[in-house]
């Protein structure tokens, strides 16, 4: 188990490390610092001063790569590859082209936006595993044909429906919760209702469709006729057996997603003007601050690949037939 | 002389379509394509849908072919090109649909949204809502509205419902000429659903489509059926224009990746070693960056790129295309992995196969080999994965133009369209009708292509459930 553990940990460093590549690429190849500090200056009438004062307080001012002016060491280490990509696997991030502490930010915005995702995730699971679980028993009647249509359906619409649509109902007309906005504490409450109560409505027909394909092949399993055989009742068959069995593939795929919980969602959060990650993700690309980008696709990529090792670890608890070796 | 203007991504829509038409004349002639397509078909669920999204492919299409609309110059004899550039669509809608207002305006209404001052018979300054400048102008008295709709939206029916049955008789009249059968015999088959095919659900749609069409050509002349947006523009012709957009996100996407994901899936399945090592890094690498996140930083680099290049563009309507074919390109890039591990996983399996075997003692090239034999029986994945990520693309676009890292704001898109109506709603009286508009072309496309998709699905393999 730790070998196994130790070397996927020393797979994800070549993996984050394409990915810096790629977001380096991205930012610095493709476009030259040049053109960023003419595009953060205005188009137009940008002196060559300007320009270069405006790299230099970020940086910029560094070759890419190789450092022919420097001595020994610091041929490398004085580049902008060094020092605005490499730090960042010791996740210091360094200051945004505004001039805050990426850190301090992240750590202070992931609360928010966990605050909202984690409830939309276990009321969601718990919803809809209900749900699908409630269809599987009516299969094959006109209820099941009937939900599946209302899946269908509510895959179909938008995401931005469910949001605006309850923007409008609850706190347009009916009033109940504050449109957008958040506050410390409990208070917040009231703003995270309307959020929570989208964001589980939102995943709901796809949730459930997707469920009900797990349990009813489940339901056509050997063990599953061995169980009806043996006198048991369907609801014993289906919460008892055909329940433990399917949530195999359903926890294991939670699992996957919980590091990524901490980035929060990019609309979401916009909509509801709650101060999380994703709203700060969202700010940075407005206000075109490419180092926050930057941090956050390193962030992001880092926790998917911890969700993929959390994946593999799972699969061992709930499913003693799988061993890592 | 019409001066055409061949924007990129009309040439990649063209070719998509020709692409489409040898595929269907291909699997029209191999039985092993043939079947599981006619079981599509048979499936009535699919066939309305089917008929459907041809019908938003021919909007796509008509506005797909652009040219420099000429103008009547007094000065020359010579035809004048204006540098605007409009579509065959714009052509159509333009004697259609009443022509633009000053600013809101709610659907059918007669008189604008927001009071004016107007000057009475009297010559007195009044505050009042003053009369649309092109919808129910028609109208002498405007209490007579609800009369002249009724009136004007019976009469369409009408017509098209005649248009329907005039266009099913010729179809039936076909269809007896090939099967050498009775007219009255193939009215009654189709009408008790006796034949194989779904008929009639295929001629049901038809006449939906017929009557809302008829409908639309009666009431658009006159009235802003939809309402119009904020700068006056009808809110119907910009939901018909932004179906291209919407469907070429859906489809070029797919387009432009598919041979990286076909090359190199099937590649690393079947050569393993260094280079399965190497593709599944490269795709584990691009999947682990959030998908959000790459799309944003592209787009972000992208918009770096058109500003420090504005000059190198003819016109708005190429810059824009430019950015439509580079979010493809991004989405394509982020949509890739789950295709390409699917198929190597596919590719995998099928190296063990005898068939392969006997290739290989024959020695037979590999790339010939992985042509002929592995390419031809990994197809089915790429078929259901090219139908099961259209929607979720055409879902990707609303929000991301909602991001602002979406298609150009100067570009008609249902997510623009949204962008702009969402702070509407706070107005008093709502003004719904924008995104009432946007959401319902979504939803009936993506419905659409849900339910063909999951039809594509249970006919080409019905095991496969992770490409959910």
């Amino acid at each position: 188990m730790s070998s196994y553990l130790l070397r996927r940990v020393l797979y994800a460093f070549p993996i984050l490390l394409g990915v810096n590549i790629i977001t380096f690429f991205l930012f610095f190849v493709v476009n030259s610092p040049d053109d960023m500090a003419r595009m953060h200056l205005g188009n137009k009438y940008v002196t060559v001063d300007a320009i270069e004062k405006w790299k230099s307080e970020r940086g910029y001012d560094r070759p890419l790569f190789f450092n022919a002016e420097e001595e020994g060491r610091k041929k490398i280490l004085n580049t902008i590859f060094y020092t605005k990509t490499v730090k960042l696997f010791v996740f210091d991030f360094g200051q945004s082209d505004s001039g805050r502490d990426i850190g301090y930010d992240v750590s202070e915005r992931m609360w928010p936006s966990l605050m909202i995702t984690l409830p939309i995730l276990i009321l969601g699971l718990f919803l809809t595993i209900s749900l699908a679980l409630a269809i599987a028993f009516f299969r094959a009647t006109y209820l099941d044909t009937f939900a599946v249509v209302m899946c269908v359906c509510m895959m179909s619409i938008s995401g931005l429906f469910y949001i605006i649509g309850g923007q409008y109902l609850f706190s347009k007309l009916l009033k109940i919760v504050p449109i957008s906005g958040f506050d410390d504490g409990f208070l917040a409450i009231k703003f995270l209702l309307l959020p929570i109560i989208v964001g589980v409505v939102g995943g709901l027909g796809n949730g459930t469709r997707w469920y009900r394909t797990i349990f009813l092949e489940e339901i056509n399993r050997d063990y599953v006729r061995t169980a009806r055989s043996k006198g048991l009742s369907e609801k014993v068959v289906l919460y008892v057996h055909v329940l433990r069995n399917g949530m195999i593939p359903i926890l294991t795929g939670v699992v996957a997603l919980l590091p990524s919980l901490f980035l929060g969602s990019l609309i979401t959060e916009a909509f509801f003007g709650i101060p999380g990650l994703g709203s700060y993700t969202i700010e940075a690309i407005q206000s075109q601050d490419f180092s926050i980008v930057r941090a956050m696709v390193f962030l992001g990529s880092a926790l998917y690949i911890l969700g993929l090792v959390l994946t593999d670890v799972s699969y061992t608890f709930v499913d003693p037939r799988i061993s890592l070796s | 002389m019409i001066s055409f203007v061949f924007l990129t991504t009309d040439i990649l829509l063209f070719l998509l379509i020709a692409a489409l038409v040898a595929y269907v004349i291909y699997a029209s002639r191999h039985e092993h394509l043939a079947r599981p397509w006619k079981q599509v078909l048979c499936n009535p669920l699919a066939t309305g849908a089917a008929v459907m999204l041809s019908f938003y492919f021919l909007i796509a299409i008509l506005d797909s072919i652009h040219f420099h609309p000429t103008i009547e110059s007094p000065v020359s004899k010579d035809v004048q090109y204006s540098v605007r550039v409009s579509s065959v669509l714009d052509l159509v809608l333009g004697s259609i649909i009443a022509g633009t207002e000053k600013t809101y305006s709610a659907p059918f209404s007669v008189y604008a949204f927001s009071k004016e001052t107007l000057v009475d018979e009297g010559g007195n300054m009044i505050r009042e809502y003053p009369r649309l400048r092109h919808a129910g102008s028609h109208l002498l008295d405007p209490s007579s509205r609800l009369n002249d709709i009724l009136t004007r939206g019976a009469v369409g029916i009408g017509k098209g419902l005649l248009s329907w049955i005039f266009l099913s008789a010729i179809i039936i009249v076909l269809m007896a000429r090939t099967q050498k059968l009775a007219i009255r015999l193939i009215v009654s088959k189709i009408s008790w659903g006796q034949f194989s095919l779904p008929w009639r659900t295929f001629f049901l749609s038809l006449g939906v489509i017929c009557v809302l069409v008829a409908l639309c050509l009666h009431l658009c002349p006159y009235y802003h059926v939809l309402g119009t947006d904020q700068v006056g523009n009808d809110t119907l012709y910009q939901a018909l224009k932004s179906a291209r957009t919407g469907l070429l996100i859906g489809t070029l996407t797919t387009l432009v990746m598919l041979p990286f994901a076909v090359i190199f899936g099937v590649s690393a399945g079947y050569f393993g070693g260094w280079i399965d090592d190497f593709i599944q890094y490269i795709y584990t690498t691009l999947s682990s960056i959030p998908s959000v996140l790459l799309i944003a930083a592209s787009a972000l680099m992208l918009e770096v790129y058109l500003s420090n290049n504005a000059d190198t563009f003819v016109s708005v309507t190429a810059r824009a295309d430019l950015r439509l074919l580079c979010l493809c390109l991004i989405l394509g890039v982020t949509t890739w992995t789950g295709l390409c591990r699917y198929l190597r996983a596919e590719t995998l399996k099928l190296r063990e196969s005898s068939y392969i075997d006997a290739s290989r003692a024959f020695g037979v090239a590999p790339w010939t080999t992985i042509w002929k034999h592995v390419i031809p029986n990994v197809m089915h994945i790429v078929t259901i994965s090219i139908v099961l990520d259209f929607s979720g693309l055409v879902l990707a676009e609303a929000a991301l133009s909602y991001l602002n890292i979406g298609v150009d704001p100067s570009m008609e898109s249902w997510g623009n369209m949204i962008n702009g109506a969402r702070l509407e709603l706070a107005r008093e009286p709502v003004v719904w009708w924008s995104l009432f508009a946007a959401f319902i072309f979504m939803f009936v496309l993506v419905l659409s292509a849900n339910v063909f998709a999951d039809a594509v699905r249970d006919a080409f393999d019905p095991r496969i459930r992770e490409l959910n």
